[in-house]
């Protein structure tokens, strides 16, 4: 049998739900990609269509089908918006990982999806490595940010915030408290809480010693899987996956754990649909873990609001200084997947220091889309630009967001507009009106 | 086959970027939101200016190229799918500017390409009103909506496209440019060619800019919902509200099998055991509202209405809506195919088009529901079904032919909004006279000598 034979096989299991499509287009309204570049192979309704023509052997062309494929930022809002009700993004991950065992996994995406994010130690050891000498190639851009002209091949002429000296772990090491209250969480700090917003993550931490939570946080917790999974890398996928299970699965034997925590909308939504959707992957053991997993694992935010009920208990202290203006992005992990909108918003209202104003399409994607960005920075800048104007266009000198790759594209756009805009976690503007 | 100098030519004329020749791509306009086999197209075209469209078709012309437009594809009868493999897609998506809004003179300029949701709520931020309210208004265009002579929630007081075009230039087939109507109220110079290009299905020329009339907007509104124990009392309270000359802007009926499907799928606390329920919402100057509600509720009571709700509030407006707004997309997730019709009727004949949709359905072992605009009879028949399933899907396309006969016995129109295209082709004649197909084709012949613009569309040429 030909491979493409043999593509369009594996392709025709999804029959069943690119069949759902009815081709309305009202995807077009809302598809971040198609906005800028208004052709059909950018909507979902023409990456369905391929798919379908491919799965039929009516087109031949695999690699035109995957770089239409991977032009997609996987944020949802077609799915959340689709009369039909089309499993869009599971049809479009299952898809990515047919035609990367067809065609191959590109050898840089290998080496970070299956080595570097599978060894938490290896990462942060190059982390760590790197911190010291940032200094040397560093050019300030912003008040916070810098480009890397020498690195412009990894990550673009990109504007980022400094590496912290140490990460979330190598500070803490193996975590365990107690809380006054008896509840206990297992906090997923997540690649970019550890590594990157290492102060967004110190402020979870001092967010839930405050309110007597007490904390498990495993020093090698390894990445949540979204980047390998949007690449179509089942197999890196897996191997990290079966790392975080085998620690979180010892986690809970010894009990007491009721919730696992995280900063991220995205890195919550893998644990709670995609670990799930792909469990057939695993062990029976793991498939427990999984469940269990899924189960218990909520955004920070709403288990605050929620479970904690602290918008109501806690009022923060109006502080000395002019009021800062802020307004909020919803992450599309956080809002369309996971229907967590309200929570986040209600935290910054609670530290009477900010004021938050609502900006217009306030749910419309950012243009990170994770790897996205790396392989389509151009695209996801234009995308950045329409919520950059929005930001703008409210007058605030402060942005939140729920989700530290939004927080890394929002604060890319806003440098390289040159405002002057904070971004912060919500968590990290409630965290300020808390005791250290 | 194209020849790799027309490529050249065009793509020297709309940048390289413009000219899409890839098969992938080519194979995302092979079709639109009918259920129809798709046809890939040979070339597709953006231009970015609206002068750019003469010389486009001028070229594709003298090479012979089937000429078809498409806005955002998102038309119900195929009228954006190419008729054959040696055809040019011409691309309106990238033209989409608002040249003008009047608010002294009410009227607004555009571009074919811009968006029916956005342009509506830039008038309305202008303190105007646009009323064509297609289903699909988030994404379709204005030059769209005016070659299918879109309709909606509001046709029954407010018309439909045809009503609020005042003005259009279009390219013919030489590429010339062609300009029709005013920016004025009243204007006879010349032939009503605007009126000709309304409906016109791409088979005449492509629109490159259009006026189009604002009105004022209402500065009040009312709604109110009512369920009936038997449609013929829904119908009955449709036709006294309007001989007691009240004209709601909103008149919609879901017919017991929707309410079955939109519960099921939302669980909103429907009237399932309702055999119709009917939406209405009267609008105007506070006091003329006010006095129409009153009316509209005397007669509900009057018709034997089960259950009268009036909302308090938007919120609860909304909610009752939602039952409306998600009539389609309930009946779209029952099954994986849905075959949405738009046959229309009299309004005084919607309880013998309803009983007939009914016994058709069963006839022919299908899952329909059916909900609609019931002030001006235009109703949604909806079929579900799978088209993988040849068997069942030819049971689906004997129940069409059928519905098409009764609508047509009871006085009816084919399509109420959603065009001819080749869906419905077949049955233009029966509708109209043999005269018409052939004085249509003469004229066609006319005005597209090669027979190039969608030439398989409505009456064929």
């Amino acid at each position: 049998m030909s491979d493409i034979t043999r593509l369009a096989q594996t392709l025709m299991k999804l029959d069943d739900r690119l069949a759902d499509c009815m081709r309305c287009g009202l995807c077009q309204a809302v598809c971040p990609v198609f906005g800028v570049t208004y052709r059909e192979a950018d909507v979902s309704r023409g990456k369905l269509a391929l798919l379908d023509n491919l799965a039929h052997k009516m087109i031949e062309d695999a690699d035109a089908v995957e770089e239409k494929l991977n032009r997609c930022l996987l944020c949802g809002s077609c799915q959340a918006n689709c009369p039909s009700g089309v499993s869009i993004l599971e049809i479009f991950m299952e898809a990515r990982q047919a035609l990367v065992d067809y065609r191959g996994l590109n050898p840089v995406k290998k080496f970070v999806f299956r080595e570097l994010l599978t060894h938490p130690q290896l990462f942060s050891a190059m982390m760590r490595s790197a911190a010291p000498f940032q200094g040397l190639v560093m050019r300030q851009k912003g008040a916070k940010t810098y480009d890397m002209p020498l690195f412009k091949k990894l990550i673009g002429s990109r504007h980022i915030a400094k590496l912290p000296s140490k990460s979330l772990h190598a500070k803490y090491g193996n975590l365990h408290t107690e809380g006054q209250t008896g509840i206990k969480v297992l906090f997923f700090a997540g690649c970019m809480a550890d590594k990157y917003y290492t102060q967004l993550g110190e402020a979870c931490l001092k967010v839930l010693k405050h309110h007597g939570v007490g904390v498990v946080m495993p020093s090698n917790l390894t990445c949540c899987g979204i980047p390998a999974l949007a690449s179509g890398d089942r197999t890196g996928f897996v191997l990290e996956t079966r790392k975080n299970l085998d620690v979180i699965g010892r986690e809970l034997v010894g009990g007491g754990i009721q919730y696992i925590l995280t900063p991220c909308g995205s890195c919550t939504a893998t644990l709670k649909e995609w670990w799930p959707h792909f469990a057939a992957e695993f062990s029976p053991e793991h498939q427990k873990t999984i469940a269990t997993v899924a189960e218990r694992v909520m955004d920070i935010n709403a288990f605050l609001v929620d479970v904690l009920h602290v918008d109501e208990t806690d009022k923060g202290v109006r502080g000395p200084g002019k009021v800062t203006r802020v307004t909020f992005h919803d992450s599309c992990h956080l809002k369309k997947s996971l229907g967590v909108s309200e929570q986040p918003r209600k935290h910054i209202r609670q530290n009477p220091n900010y004021e938050l104003v609502e900006m217009a399409e306030a749910d419309r994607c950012c243009g990170c889309g994770g790897s996205f960005t790396l392989f389509h920075y151009d695209l996801s800048k234009e995308i950045g630009q329409r919520k950059r104007d929005n930001i703008v266009r409210t007058g605030a000198t402060a942005v939140a967001t729920g989700c530290p790759a939004c927080m890394l594209q929002l604060s890319d756009m806003l440098s390289q507009n040159k405002d002057e805009v904070l971004v912060k976690h919500p968590i990290e503007i409630y965290a300020e009106t808390l005791p250290d | 086959m194209i020849s790799p100098n027309l490529v050249k030519d065009l793509s020297a004329l709309l940048g390289a970027e413009n000219v899409f020749t890839s098969e992938a791509d080519r194979q995302c306009y092979s079709y639109d939101s009918a259920v129809l086999p798709p046809k890939v197209p040979a070339l597709v075209l953006r231009p970015t200016q609206t002068e750019q469209i003469g010389e486009i078709i001028r070229l594709c012309y003298e090479a012979g190229l089937a000429i078809t437009v498409r806005g955002a594809g998102s038309n119900l009868s195929g009228g954006t799918v190419p008729d054959t493999v040696d055809s040019a897609v011409i691309l309106t998506n990238s033209l989409q500017k608002i040249l003008e809004i009047n608010t002294e003179d009410l009227y607004a300029v555009v571009q074919p390409g811009v968006v029916t949701a956005q342009f509506a709520a830039a008038v309305e931020a202008q303190g105007l009103f646009y009323p064509p309210d297609p289903g699909s208004m988030s994404v379709s265009t204005l030059a769209g909506n005016i070659a299918e002579n879109a309709g909606g929630l509001r046709g029954l007081k407010y018309g439909v496209t045809k009503d609020y075009v005042m003005g259009l230039e279009f390219y013919d087939y030489e590429g010339n440019l062609v300009k029709t109507g005013s920016r004025t109220v009243k204007c006879v110079t010349g032939f009503n060619l605007a009126g000709l290009m309304v409906g016109s299905e791409g088979t005449m020329g492509v629109i490159s800019k259009a006026i189009l009339k604002l009105v004022p907007p209402p500065r009040a509104s009312r709604a109110i919902t009512a369920e009936f124990a038997d449609v013929q009392d829904a119908a009955d309270a449709v036709a006294a509200m309007i001989a007691a000359h009240v004209v709601p802007c909103t008149l919609e009926l879901l017919d017991q099998a929707t309410l079955k499907y939109v519960e099921a799928d939302q669980k909103i606390g429907l009237p399932v055991e309702a055999a119709a329920m009917l939406l209405i919402e009267v609008d105007g100057h506070p006091g003329q509202v006010a006095d129409e509600a009153a009316i509209v509720e005397e007669v509900l009571k009057k018709c034997n209405a089960t259950g009268i709700h009036i909302p308090k509030d938007a919120d609860e407006k909304n909610k009752l809506w939602a039952a409306r707004r998600n009539a389609l997309p309930a009946l779209a997730r029952a099954r994986p195919t849905c075959v949405l019709e738009d046959a229309t009727v009299p309004r005084s004949k919607i309880p013998a088009m309803i009983k007939n949709l009914n016994e058709i359905a069963a006839k022919y072992k299908l899952d329909m529901g059916t909900f609609g605009h019931a002030g001006d009879g235009n109703l949604h028949p909806t079929i579900l079904c799978d088209k993988r399933d040849k068997e069942e899907f030819a049971r689906v396309e004997a129940a069409v032919d059928e519905i098409f006969d009764v609508a047509l016995k009871l006085g009816g129109t084919l399509s109420g909004e959603h065009g001819i295209g080749t869906a419905k082709a077949k049955w233009m004649e029966k509708e109209t006279s043999k005269g018409t197909i052939l004085f249509s084709q003469r004229m066609r012949r006319a005005i597209d000598p090669k027979g190039l613009f969608n030439a398989c569309k409505i009456t064929g040429i």
